[in-house]
């Protein structure tokens, strides 16, 4: 897992048992999986069936046979003729665009799920969560002339607020620009984590899997092919992409040097030349744009020079990709075989990262 | 030129009475076959469509007249049902009633249709998902977000009431005082010689209350319009 993405305890973890066929047209879903864990996204390209599949599980269709089990209920089985209606199942959905009720006002919206929710299972309040999600002063407002991302955020105070027992966030964030995306994504995870709520998250975007979740299914037409680690997902990746393996990196700023920017990563200086002037932000960085030095080169354009040692060398189609530790932080170079072999780069080897200030891409 | 006879006044109350109570009679079900045609499906939906809408493309006159078989004494339900409650339904204002419902309600169909066709399904499921069952989310999304096709729909079917002649004058007759509308009333005096002053007047008052009914119409929807 990226250090980066921080460790999340306290959440319940959820236990979901699928095993759903249903036909709708050319179209089939024929899926089987079990999965465990508190953030879990569903990856897949678009068609794939990861909508259909969750409203499968949260009961907007019906599956033609098979079961499925949330947590140590079974809440919907053919066989058995158990289907319990989608407002019984208590999965709150966040779909990709809010959706909000036009006639309601915020404070309408927000609480359309809470009044409905049994007095025992209401543990989220408004005050805490509007707190949470920063919307106290558009309550009375109508939702009309809200913002994309204010509406963006009550639609998941809404569904927070319902206290389902598993939020399904479907694509919410694909209808945002790159800048509102990564400004609604620290409320997503900040509601879901404050109030321990588990979550399936869907995304085609490997950069909101590795930043929302910490396990992946994999969907291929119409089933769940594999399960991964956020890790393995990105390996895997890397073997297709022409940027090769994408270095996550969460960064805090420090300083202003002319037109560059200092960034602290586990206490070692980055300078970077797109950074902004917020406090913290996420970075990309290829990992083809790592060069890597056997011996401390005296005299370099590149503004980052890092000393790391290497934790792993593993292949991924046709690419070497060599993992490095620099002072407890994790970055994945790529290098061809050849180069491996004259440098003689070896597991546990010392070696110097040069990265150059405009290779960080800052995403939002 | 308005010199009304106390049976011309009773002919106007009756008009906008059998317009405004067949129209909230037919509101309900209005609304509930409008919803099983926007969001069921079930078997026969094809001739649900066609039954509803038929009054559309008939001769009111055919309408008032398979009425009357169907509710006369000797007719089905005038048998059956109205009989045994001790109703009498022919050649009463009910029957004015019955037959505007009748005639206007693929009007109000229509209109609620094309309101709940406009909402979007995510809202729906939004709704389901946070709790509301079905008579729920019917009452608190379906019903305000249609609004505008209800009123449209009311508004429509009252207007086609107050014009209602056809099929009145069969179930209900043309009783002065009793079941003679406005329609039927202009209808007399056209046919009483030197009565034409007296019909166009009658005919002021009918274009009067539909002026009156659309500017109130559109009045209602730059309202809602302005609360969006």
């Amino acid at each position: 897992m990226s250090g980066w993405a921080g460790a999340w305890q306290g959440a319940t973890d959820m236990d979901l048992r699928v095993s759903v066929q249903k036909r709708f047209g050319t179209f089939t879903i024929d899926t089987n999986f079990n999965v465990e864990g508190e953030r879990i996204g569903l990856f897949g390209p678009s068609g794939s069936g990861k909508s259909t599949l969750v409203g499968l599980i949260a009961g907007l269709y019906h599956p033609d046979s098979g079961a499925v089990f949330l947590d140590d209920a079974e809440i919907f089985n053919s066989e058995k003729r158990v289907n319990v209606p989608v407002e019984h199942r208590r999965i709150g959905m966040v779909f990709q665009r809010p959706h909000l009720f036009p006639h309601l006002s915020v404070r309408g919206n927000l609480l359309y799920g809470y009044r409905r929710c049994e007095h025992k299972d209401r543990k989220i309040k408004l005050d805490s969560l509007v707190e949470v999600l920063q919307i106290g002063h558009l309550l009375h407002r109508g939702v009309r002339n809200l913002s994309g991302g204010e509406k963006q955020r009550v639609a998941i105070g809404r569904a927070v607020l319902s206290n389902p027992r598993l939020l399904v966030m479907d694509e919410p964030l694909s209808a945002l620009d790159d800048s509102l995306k990564f400004q609604i994504i620290p409320f997503l995870k900040g509601a879901c984590e404050t109030f321990n709520i588990p979550y399936l998250f869907i995304s085609h975007s490997l950069t909101e899997m590795r930043i929302m979740t910490d396990k992946v299914l994999r969907v291929v037409e119409g089933r769940v092919a594999s399960q991964m680690s956020l890790e393995q997902l990105a390996r895997a990746y890397m073997g297709e992409s022409k940027a090769g393996y994408i270095n996550l990196l969460k960064l805090r700023s420090l300083d202003r040097l002319g037109n560059l920017y200092v960034y602290d990563w586990g206490g070692q200086r980055l300078f970077i030349s797109g950074g902004s002037d917020l406090p913290e932000a996420f970075f990309e960085l290829p990992s083809t744009d790592i060069i890597l030095f056997k011996r401390h080169p005296e005299a370099i354009s590149a503004r980052n020079l890092l000393q790391c040692r290497v934790t792993d060398i593993f292949e991924t189609g046709h690419r070497l990709g060599v993992e490095l530790e620099c002072s407890g932080q994790r970055l994945v170079a790529e290098v061809v075989r050849q180069a491996v072999e004259e440098l003689g780069i070896t597991k546990e080897n010392e070696v110097y990262a040069a990265i150059k200030a405009t290779a960080f891409r800052r995403l939002g | 030129m308005f010199g009304f006879t106390h049976t011309d006044y009773l002919a106007m109350l009756l008009s906008v009475r059998v317009a405004v109570v067949a129209t909230l009679l037919s509101l309900p079900f209005g609304f509930a076959v409008a919803y099983l045609m926007t969001y069921r499906k079930f078997r026969g939906k094809v001739i649900l469509d066609v039954i509803v809408n038929l009054p559309l493309t008939l001769p009111p006159v055919v309408i008032g007249y398979l009425l009357l078989l169907l509710l006369g004494q000797q007719g089905f339900i005038g048998k059956m049902v109205l009989q045994p409650l001790g109703i009498k339904l022919i050649f009463t204002w009910k029957a004015a009633v019955v037959a505007t419902a009748v005639v206007g309600f693929p009007l109000m169909v229509r209109s609620i249709r094309t309101g709940m066709e406009t909402i979007d399904v995510r809202l729906i499921q939004a709704s389901r998902t946070l709790g509301a069952g079905w008579f729920d989310t019917i009452a608190t999304v379906i019903a305000p977000l249609a609004m505008r096709g209800i009123i449209a729909g009311s508004v429509l079917m009252f207007a086609r009431g107050l014009g209602e002649f056809g099929a009145t004058i069969i179930v209900a007759g043309n009783i002065p005082g009793v079941t003679q509308t406005i329609p039927l009333a202009i209808y007399d005096y056209v046919n009483t010689p030197r009565g034409d002053a007296m019909a166009l007047s009658l005919c002021v008052v009918s274009i009067s209350i539909s002026v009156a009914m659309l500017i109130f119409h559109e009045w209602l929807g730059r309202r809602m319009a302005r609360s969006d």
